[in-house]
Order: structure tokens, then sequence, then C-alpha cells
């Protein structure tokens, strides 16, 4: 057991703020006094979590976030599978970034989908003096040869393209109506726009709306049949499957999905969406933009919803079905009543194996809070966490649903922060990404990845939560952590004996 | 290598760098100085006196159509022109497309690692109009151009030029060796130009180095792609050039840091010479119409 849950929240707040003020002391004073801006405990009844966000990152630390290009590409367009994506500009960005995000989906690889491949422009010397147009084209026509069953291509601006000015909307316009009208999508996801990957998340969501939303033809429209039970999963990337988990038991309750945004997606499914009755949205921070706009445009009401861990799950599916009829209301509950034996059976063998351990998260998109209902069906507690790249709307849901009094906040952590924070909190297991993984198992903290699932998941649903369970025992019991020190230098470690 | 100098010219669009400076260069070589000219503006007319033509093989087109820069050979893109000056032109992107700058950075880079400056007594780039970017900014870096001559005359626009270019000189002078050599001013005939000319040169803390008067011999020459050196060497103003070239030639290692002025001074100094009017602070932004009405 963490030394957190011996102490009163009291005691606890007092720690965590004496903990940040002892990370600014490292500071010059002109960052620490920034940096305290983005560092708070949370007090219980307030309305966000005292945190300020969204701000540019500062120059000297290390920072886990990303860049609009990461948002456009890796997260909001890249798992659309149909279409094919350039990245357009030199070659790193494009290559480093492949195939990292584990959006699952079915189809054909290089034949009708195309979600593991990688394009890109691999612009030279040349193309930044003269300008990438002429390649672009190229790389358009070329993509049409090889791949002809891709049904639409995007271009997903690196860099360079901003700064030499290139004119990718005449390109996209020009080979659109070469190509019959084909989609084709120009993304100014530039990686120097914006203070992380949350400008290239907007961006990509105005792409859509300008380039698939505002074309879209009576003839698209005529093709679609509605139902009264249409909904479209917004913000599901599929990592590691978790649409799918999620989609059945939407549609177990009654409902159709007409669309998954973007996680296994295709074309069809965006030009289909203005369609949906409702549109259910999980990533707030990634796609509430579309969501909005579809709700001016199309009168499309949107919920958001929480499919991590059975509370969370059994009321959101509750949430979902009070937008239509009692045939749906009926069906969240049948289902919610149907995986109750395996949700049962899920906390009955973890639960004893998990009860009380603390967890600290730091993660991007909507998993700062979401998770947290799934560590607390299993007995944890989440006791510190904080968003990459989120906004105040994101600290504000955090605070008034999510997180307990006293938990330590950190917006934008920075490296130093945050290996500060977990060695002196010593926590039973950290939540953050690749880069964040090794330094800690190294400290000897159990962790897991929460961007991709660790190469595991689904985490989404019912089914999901019982392979969550699974691997959060995997990595806090796993007999390893018995054997961090050498026996000449074992000493008596309160979070050691605990798990003994 | 050590006496090799290395200058640049500079000045608004279309004061007449390219043939100043070419018209000066082929002096020097009069002089018998062995000259390297690398053109660094993307319409590729620096070297078009003394090749008698405008280069056709810019080291950014073959470039792109070899492959890339490390494709080409030195013998490419380098051609001999009046008084075997060496001619290299960096070429550029169409307007409006690409980036010009980043041209001028691959270019140089080029002609240094592969030996150009080898063997020459006097390396001059002749850049566009302003310091836009940092590839334009290039040739005034470290390890390049030590003296840059600007070219002005008394036209205000053309003096507003000449004290930004000064900025950029200041920007790099601390970290490279750049200097101001001078001004050289190119004459409008304008009202009191070789006084402002002066006056500038002074608060910019360094000379007129020469005031090379108008004559239309230059355009006769430059209309059969010659500099006056050449079509007319027995001119007053092939004289002119001689003397100019003097002394430049006589200024080596005599640059100064400039000290720019703002743009208060700048008006201040047109007023002080009468050039400008002192206007009242009221009519600043009022249109004609509205100035008539008010005096009516």
């Amino acid at each position: 057991m963490s030394l957190a849950s011996t102490q009163s929240v009291a005691e606890i707040k007092a720690r965590n703020k004496e903990l940040i003020n002892e990370v600014l002391k490292v500071y010059p004073e002109k960052t620490a006094k920034r940096r305290a801006k983005h560092l708070s405990v949370h007090e219980a009844g307030k309305s966000d979590c005292g945190v300020k966000s969204n701000l540019k990152s500062i120059p000297g630390v290390m920072t886990i976030r990303g860049c609009a290009y990461a948002g456009s590409k890796g997260v909001v367009w890249g798992p659309i599978k149909d279409m094919i994506h350039i990245s357009h500009g030199p070659v790193g960005c494009g290559q480093y970034s492949w195939g990292s995000r584990r959006n699952y989906y079915v189809g054909t690889t290089g034949i009708d989908a195309f979600g593991t491949m990688q394009f890109t422009s691999d612009f030279q010397e040349k193309d930044i003096v003269f300008g990438g147009d002429k390649k672009l084209a190229q790389v358009i026509d070329e993509i049409q040869g090889l791949f002809p069953l891709n049904h639409g291509i995007t271009i997903q601006s690196e860099c360079p393209v901003g700064l030499i000015g290139d004119d990718i909307e005449a390109v996209s316009r020009a080979k659109s109506k070469e190509y019959d009208g084909k989609t084709i999508v120009p993304v100014r996801c530039e990686g120097f726009r914006g203070v992380s990957q949350s400008l290239g998340h907007h961006i990509a969501n105005d792409a859509v709306r300008d380039w698939i939303f505002d074309k879209l033809t009576p003839e698209t429209e005529r093709r679609f049949e509605s139902t009264p039970y249409d909904v479209a999963i917004i913000g599901d990337y599929n990592i590691g499957g978790d649409a799918w988990s999620s989609r059945i038991l939407l549609e177990e309750m009654g409902l159709r999905v007409i669309a998954q945004w973007s996680g296994d997606g295709s074309l069809a499914e965006l030009e289909a969406t203005p369609k949906a009755k409702l549109n259910i949205l999980h990533c707030y921070r990634s796609m509430n933009y579309i969501s909005r706009h579809m709700e001016e445009k199309f009168g499309i009401p949107w919920c958001e919803y929480n499919f991590f861990g059975p509370s969370k799950i059994a009321e959101s599916l509750r949430k979902i079905a009070s937008f239509f009829d009692d045939k749906i209301r009926e069906g969240a509950e049948r289902v919610i009543a149907k995986y109750q034996p395996l949700v049962d059976a899920v906390i009955a063998k973890y639960r004893p194996r998990l009860e009380g351990k603390s967890v600290m998260l730091f993660v991007g998109g909507l998993r700062p809070r979401h998770v947290i209902g799934a560590y607390e069906d299993l007995g944890m507690e989440v006791i510190g966490t904080g968003y990459e790249f989120g906004h105040n709307d994101d600290y504000q849901r955090t605070a008034q649903h999510y997180v307990k009094d006293g938990t330590l906040i950190y917006d934008d952590v920075t490296g130093y922060e945050f290996e500060r924070f977990v060695e002196k909190i010593q926590p039973d297991l950290v939540g953050s990404g690749i880069k964040e993984k090794y330094v800690f198992q190294k400290m000897g903290v159990p962790f897991r990845q929460m961007h991709s699932w660790d190469y595991s998941g689904p985490y989404h649903g019912y089914d999901g939560f019982a392979i969550f369970a699974r691997d959060m025992d995997m990595a806090i019991n796993s007999p390893i952590w018995k054997k961090t020190r050498p026996p000449w230098k074992e000493v008596p470690r309160p979070s050691l004996m605990a798990a003994e | 290598m050590a006496s090799l100098r290395q200058i640049a010219f500079y000045g608004k669009g279309g004061i007449g760098k390219s043939t100043t400076s070419q018209n000066t260069l082929a002096a020097l070589a009069e002089m018998g100085q062995k000259i390297l000219i690398v053109g660094c503006d993307p319409k590729a007319d620096s070297t078009r006196l003394i090749l008698h033509a405008k280069a056709q093989d810019t080291i950014l087109s073959l470039a792109a159509s070899a492959g890339s820069v490390e494709d080409l050979e030195i013998e490419d893109v380098l051609k001999v022109g009046y008084k075997d000056i060496r001619c290299v032109e960096s070429g550029g992107p169409e307007p409006g497309v690409g980036c010009a700058g980043r041209g001028v950075i691959t270019s140089i880079n080029f002609l240094e690692e592969n030996g150009a400056y080898e063997d020459i007594d006097y390396v001059s780039y002749d850049v566009l109009g302003d310091v836009v970017c940092g590839g334009f900014a290039m040739p005034i870096r470290e390890n390049k151009a030590q003296e840059i001559y600007i070219v002005m005359s008394g036209e205000m626009m053309a003096m507003y030029a000449a004290n930004n270019i000064s900025k950029g000189i200041l920007k790099y002078a601390n970290s490279g060796g750049v200097r101001l050599g001078g001004l050289v001013c190119n004459e409008r005939q304008t009202d009191k130009e070789l006084e402002l000319a002066e006056a500038l040169a002074k608060k910019l803390g360094t000379q007129l180095i020469y005031f090379v008067p108008r004559d239309n011999v230059v355009q006769h020459a430059e209309l059969r792609r010659m500099t006056v050196l050449e079509y007319a060497p027995e001119s007053k103003q092939a004289e002119h050039y001689r003397n100019l070239a003097t002394k430049i030639h006589n200024n080596g290692g005599k640059g100064i840091i400039p000290t720019p002025i703002s743009m208060d001074e700048l008006e201040d100094m047109l007023m002080e010479h009468g050039i400008m009017k002192p206007i009242d602070e009221n009519q600043v932004g009022k249109t004609a119409s509205e100035l008539a009405a008010v005096s009516a």
C-alpha cells in the first residue's frame, strides 16, 4: 500500500503542496512563477482543478507534448482507413510516428485500407527552394495509380510547407477535379502551430467541416437510409480495438452505429454522420469541435460518455439511452444486466489483488479523468493526474466528476516534476507514455502505458474492463518488483513491505 | 588564401546594385584582381553585363534537374566572362513559390565546399533588395563577406533601406566579422543628394565612399549587356568606376560597425536638409480633401 492512503486528506494536501514548492525551487525565478500556475492540489467543491492550461511549454524543460501535425495526422485523420494520408514534407515526421497509435482496422492493407502504411512526399532541398506543389501533385498521381481503391486523400502539412507557403489547397482542388470530384483534403497542421497537438485536433476537425461536410452532394445523401436509432461514435480511435468493444454494447441495446470517428472509420462514415440522431463523444478534447459544429449546422445533439469501467459504462449507457425511446432504455438495462456476471467475476478476481493501490496518471485527451472510474471499480485510487494538452474545460470536467479532494494536479508536467513527484509519493502504479515508462520502471515503480495500452487492449467496454483489470494486476503484482534491489542494499521500504 | 577579400553589395531594389557592382568589379579586374561574382538573386541577372547574357544554368536549376546539389560539379555552374571574371548565379524559384532564402544558403555552401573560392582575390555577393529573411543574410554571416557596400541614392526610400541594411549588419557584426565598408551613392539627381548621402553616412558612422554621377552611357552599355568599362573604356563614367574600384580596393579592413538610426532620426535628418517639411501632428493621417475642408 502506498504512503498516500495511510494519511489523512489534510496531511496529503500539505504534503502535495510541499512537493510542489520543492520542485519549483529548482527552477529560475521566472520559470518557477510560470510553472507554479500549472501545479495544484485539488480542493473538493471547486469548479476546476486550479491550474492554468493550454499554454506554451517552457523552453529547456522536458515536455511530453506533441505537435499540431501529431494531432491531425496521428490522432484525428490517421485512423480513417480507406483514405491515404500523405505526410507532406521531409520524411522524418511520418517515418518516426509510423504505426505508433495502434488504431486497429478491418480491411486489406494496401488494397482498400491503408492504416499501417506510411505515405510521404519526402521533401528534398530542391522542394524547399522551388516549392513542393509539383511533387505533391505527382504523389497524388502515383497514389491513384498504385492504390486505385483508395477513397480519398488527405494532405497532412509538416512545418516546411507552412514556412515556404505552398498552396496545397490549389493542388487539392485541381487534383480533385482531375479525378472526378475525388475527396482530397488539405490540412494546415504544420507542427509549429499552437502549443501542443491540441490545435492539430481543432485544425483537423475544421478540415472535416470544410472539405467533407461542405462538399456533400445530394447523391451521397440519397445513398443513406436513416433509422430512428442511428448514432455516431465520435472520438474513439480504436486503440487496441476500443471502438469495437464499445460498439457492440450500443448495438446490443438496439442502436445502430453509423460511423466511428475515427478508429476503423471510413470516408463514407464521415459523410453519413450528418444523418445521425445522436453523436456520442468519448474523447471530448479532440472532437468536441466537430460535434458542436454538427449540432449547430445539422441539429444533431451530442453527449459525452465514458466506457472505462463498469460504473461509468452503466452510467453512460443510461445517459445515451435517455436520448431515445423506451425500447432503447430497456435495451440499456438489458445490456447492463447481461454483463453484470462478467463484471462481478472480474472484480472478484482482481479487486482483492488491487484494493487500496494508488495510481498516478499523466496522459492526453480524455484519459487523465476517464480512466479514474475503472481504477475505482477495482478498489484503486488515483492520487495524481494531469493533462498533456488539456484545456480548462477538461480540468472542469475532472474537478466536477472525477478527482478526489487533495489529488495532485500537474498540467503539461515536466520530466523533472513528474520524476520527483513519483519518487516522493511512491504510488503503486504510474500510467503514462513510452517516454516515461522506463524511467519509472528503473525507479522500481510499476508502469502501464496508457496511450497505447502497452500493446494490449481494448480497455473500453465490459470486455475491455476485464483486460484492463488483468493488465493492471500484471504490472503491479509482478514478482520482479521484489527484485529491484540487490540483497546487500535491501532496506525496509514501505511500498515493498506492502506488496508482501 | 589569406588575402581573399569578400565583399557584398546591398541596397534597395532597383537602385542599381548589379550595375554598380559589375562595373566596379570590371574595373578591379582591369587592375589585375581575380574575381568571383556570386549572384544571390532568384532573377539571376547579377552577372549579365560580365557574361553578355543572362546565366541560364543557375546552381539551383541545375541541382533541381540533376536531383540534388551534391550531384553538381563546380564547372557546371561557373562561367567566365569579361577579363576572366568568374560568375555563378544561385538562381531560385519563380516568384511566389518555394523558399529563395534557402536557395541562397544551399548555393553558397555548395560553392565553398567545392573550392570555388580558391585562387581568387575577390568574392563579391550581389544580393536582392532587402534582407527579408535569414537566407538573404547568409552573405553577411560568419566567414562570408567582410565588408558590405550599400548602394543608395538621395531618395527617401533608398535611405530607409540603407538604414535597415545597417541594422542587419549590426546584428551580425558581433557574432561574425562583417563590417560596413561604406555607402555608394548612385546619383538620381534628387535635391541636395550629395549632402544627404554624406549626412546619412555620418549618422551611420561610415563614409560615402563614392558618388557615382548619372550618365546615360551606363544605359547604352546595359542595352548591349556590357559594362561601361568594356563598352566605353575611355568614357568619364568608366573613370568614375575605376575610382570607386580603387577606393574599395584600398578600403580593405577599414570597415566599421554601423550605428543605424531610428525612423524619427532619419526623418529629422531629411527635415534638417529641407527635403521634408515639418508636419503639423494634426495633419497626420488626413486625406487631401479633409485638409482642404479644414483650411476652407
